[in-house]
């Protein structure tokens, strides 16, 4: 049975005392998929420079970097929203010759190595690339060394976060909510836009969390397309890796401030929109 | 007649070739069992299954080819996929502002019809938060908002309890009695079929196998499928006179007839026997005990033999008889209780 | 043996590699390039090396100041050129060129030496210069000259020499008051000290200055 107060129930089961028993064999490996992941993170906090952690922050390349860290990703994302969801809507829904090789070359940015990333929009959007020659010819622009770059190069990598997830969203709905649309005198954009959507819509909220932080800490193809200038396109984590060469305690400062940050947002968004016990 | 239609649909090993006529104002119930084509004869239409011939007109304009979103049919699905993130109320105006109406005049509309339906105080719940009636009446009353000439329910109470059943079966009357345009409702229940159609389409295998009245139905049946259905043992046979011969039994029927005939009657109506009884009544024949079952209050007994029977027993008279399965039973019927009618 | 070198000293060091292991039979010579002060902070954290080679002295200081390593030698100088894309299609004709506004200039960044000495060039010359970016590594910054994204870069002769014509170097004369030192010293942890030391010994040979020399670097 598929009703929809269903939904009831299953709270229920959660609660229950079986639903709710780990089975012991999980424990061992569980806890230490958490110390792996969180211990690094402890090495960053004990090596932290306490005293002088204040003044440190105080300075304006770092606000000005995590300013535009926060700026871009979070354009990023929107841009990765705007084109994903059609994207993810495409792969799941329409039948296509190739669709299988489409869906393996949305994935090309998560297996390619971010430098070549970058390098490769240097190669197409670059001032000698194929499109970018024309973008500066016919409108003067030009997105190497440019904020707007930051973001390219951000979208270009985290959008597969987005499309996968967006993608696994729609294929799990269940199609009879839009025929029932259907019948209800509902246009093709009018599903979409007000069954499909809002149905999907956890899956596009993770996707979207997932692309804003994997873009947050995108390294090798903005410093390869965008370039690092501060205030311009130096974001956090070109300025973590440059402190890094002569400095490494403010490297370790400026990984906690963009740390601590997007914790923060995360968690403040996480409850907003899923509203977990 | 409002709705014509003859609707073709071909699958690999399927097809569906039923024709279907319905007045304005009038119940038909498509019934049969699972697989036989009742909700894809229902979805074409709909219109959300392609229809691979035939035609479809509805108050003399031609559907066949109209997309589903064009056609004025409201449809209530099984499980009512109300929309989980709209209330009670924007579910019911959904489809009004999908036509054209304002936002307030949708919600008006909307309003008006959760009232008719009696659910006035659950305007602003979510889907989640109905009863399985409660949203069943939800999602009568979005179908109904986008006044359809044509309604269509598929299996409108199969999602219910029993005791909700019973209620909500009864509203549903109601509400389907006060629709002016044309119902159609596919149900694999007889009782459902009984209680809110007018007229009752039997089809089994993609095919028309009986239609008529509820009461018609259920007292010729055509089909063992609807025999089963209305708790009648049903045989096909040659009749001359007063006279069926079933393989090799022969009936006796109070009807004057001649030609094939079906002969129906009730399990109560068999009486069973340790031994041959005196006074050889009519209609006797020796059989096989071959189940034993709980029926109600009673005991339904399956016995082999000549023909395949249902016997409806009481508690005390498998007592008295001391029946096991396997044994050798003698069972007869008595000429007034069959009913035998043309095939 | 492991050898901790800068990446600049890529091609010749490889090359250097081969003959040290023709001459000393049985031993095999593992390199890790990289940036300077990154190999610095892995020397610092323990990483297992021999033989550190670095690209300034103020990377190599960061491991001395460890005592993690003996008094280091320069074993060659290099010096910054203009590099372009081939054709100059900005024609940059001097470190003048590159006050110009319309000239697109990558500069390393300043932690980094090849950055440094930039700046200590552009200093000497009394100029101001506006980059559009300040990369992470010479190497990066030479990518960005060659795909044409910029117009002129401050980079190292050799690495002007290595790109074999995909940028062109044009020498201006206020490099000389920014020549970068290359040290390099055996590591005092160094698990295979000898062939280290002898491996040192090699590089600031005449063998060791040819194939340097032929690189682009200058003798000390």
């Amino acid at each position: 049975m598929r009703l929809s107060h269903s939904s009831g129930n299953h709270r229920d089961v959660r609660r229950s005392r079986v639903a709710g028993r780990i089975p012991w064999v999980l424990t061992v490996p569980a806890a230490a998929g958490l110390l792996f992941l969180v211990l690094p993170l402890a090495g960053l906090l004990l090596r932290a420079p306490w005293p002088t952690l204040l003044p440190r922050l105080a300075e304006p390349n770092v606000l000005e970097a995590l300013r535009l860290s926060l700026v871009t990703a979070t354009i990023a994302t929107a841009v990765c929203i705007v084109l994903g969801v059609p994207l993810a809507w495409v792969l799941a829904r329409a039948e296509f010759p190739g669709r299988r090789i489409v869906r393996a070359l949305v994935t090309v940015p998560l297996v390619l190595p971010p430098v070549v990333g970058g390098v490769a929009l240097l190669l197409v959007l670059g001032r000698r690339g194929v499109v970018g020659q024309w973008l500066d010819s016919a409108f003067g622009i030009t997105l190497p060394f440019t904020t707007a770059g930051v973001m390219v190069a951000e979208a270009f990598v985290a959008m597969p976060f987005l499309v996968i997830s967006v993608e696994g969203a729609l294929r799990a709905a269940d199609l009879r909510y839009e025929e029932a649309a259907a019948t209800l005198g509902a246009s093709r954009w009018t599903i979409f836009r007000r069954v499909t959507l809002p149905l999907v819509a956890p899956g596009v909220a993770a996707g979207a969390v997932l692309c804003w932080a994997r873009a947050l800490g995108e390294f090798g193809a903005t410093i390869t397309f965008a370039g690092n200038f501060p205030g311009q396109t130096q974001t956090m984590p070109l300025a973590v890796y440059l402190a890094l060469e002569t400095d490494p305690e403010a490297a370790i400062v400026l990984s906690l401030v963009l740390l601590a940050v997007s914790i923060a947002i995360l968690a403040s968004l996480r409850d907003r929109w899923v509203n977990s016990p | 007649m409002s709705l014509n239609a003859h609707l073709v649909v071909e699958r690999s090993a399927f097809r569906l070739d039923i024709t279907l006529s319905v007045a304005d104002g009038e119940v038909v119930a498509l019934l049969g069992p699972n697989g036989a084509g009742k909700t894809t004869a229902l979805r074409a239409l709909a219109g959300l299954t392609p229809m691979t011939g035939g035609s479809l007109t509805l108050d003399g304009r031609d559907l066949t080819r109209v997309p589903v979103e064009k056609r004025a049919v409201g449809m209530v699905f099984q499980d009512y996929l109300l929309f989980p993130h709209l209330s009670a109320l924007d579910n019911v105006a959904f489809g009004p502002r999908c036509r054209g109406a304002s936002k307030s005049q949708a919600r008006r509309t909307a309003q008006a019809l959760l009232d008719r339906v009696g659910l006035t105080d659950q305007a602003s719940s979510p889907p989640g938060r109905l009863s399985g009636g409660q949203a069943q009446r939800v999602a009568l009353a979005r179908a109904l908002a986008v006044k359809p000439r044509l309604l269509l329910l598929d299996e409108p109470l199969a999602a219910l309890d029993a005791h909700t059943r019973l209620e909500v079966r009864a509203g549903l009357r109601r509400h389907l009695a006060a629709f002016t345009g044309a119902t159609v409702l596919v149900t694999h229940d007889p009782l459902d079929a009984m209680v809110l159609a007018d007229r009752i389409i039997v089809i089994e295998g993609g095919h028309t196998v009986q239609e008529g009245a509820p009461a018609e139905v259920a007292r010729r049946p055509r089909t063992d499928y609807v025999a089963k259905l209305v708790g009648l043992n049903l045989y096909r046979g040659e009749a001359e006179g007063h006279r069926v011969r079933v393989g090799e039994l022969v009936f006796s029927v109070t009807e004057e007839i001649d030609g094939p005939v079906f002969v129906a009657f009730p399990p109560a109506s068999v009486a069973l026997f340790r031994s041959r009884p005196d006074g050889s009544p009519r209609n006797l024949w020796e059989a096989r005990i071959d189940g034993v079952e709980r029926h109600g209050d009673n005991v339904r007994v399956h016995l082999e033999g000549p023909v395949s029977v249902s016997a409806d027993i009481t508690q005390a008279a498998l007592a008295e008889l001391d029946l096991q399965l396997g044994q050798q039973v003698w069972a007869s019927v008595k000429a007034t209780e069959t009913h035998a009618y043309p095939a | 043996m492991t050898v901790f070198a800068a990446a600049s000293l890529t091609g010749t060091f490889i090359e250097l590699g081969k003959s040290f292991e023709a001459d000393n039979p049985g031993t095999t010579v593992r390199f890790n390039f990289g940036s300077s002060a990154t190999l610095a902070q892995q020397i610092v954290q323990g990483a297992p090396a021999d033989v550190f080679a670095a690209a300034s002295p103020a990377t190599m200081k960061t491991v001395t100041d460890a005592s993690l390593a003996s008094t280091p030698v320069t074993f060659a100088r290099n010096r910054l050129e203009i590099a372009v894309p081939p054709g100059n299609p900005a024609k940059v004709e001097g470190l003048k060129s590159l006050t110009d506004t319309k000239v697109k200039v990558a500069l390393c960044a300043e932690q980094v030496p090849c950055g440094a000495a930039a700046v200590k060039a552009l200093d000497a010359a009394g100029l101001t210069v506006k980059p559009v970016t300040l990369e992470q590594d010479v190497k990066a910054t030479l990518t960005k000259v060659e795909l044409g994204e910029v117009d002129a870069a401050l980079v190292y002769r050799t690495d002007v020499l290595a790109s074999a014509g995909k940028v062109q170097g044009i020498p201006f004369p206020e490099a000389g008051k920014a020549v970068n030192d290359y040290p390099i010293a055996v590591l005092s942890k160094a698990p295979s000290g000898d062939a280290a030391q002898r491996f040192v010994e090699l590089v600031v040979s005449q063998r060791g200055k040819d194939v340097l020399t032929k690189a682009g670097f200058e003798a000390p």
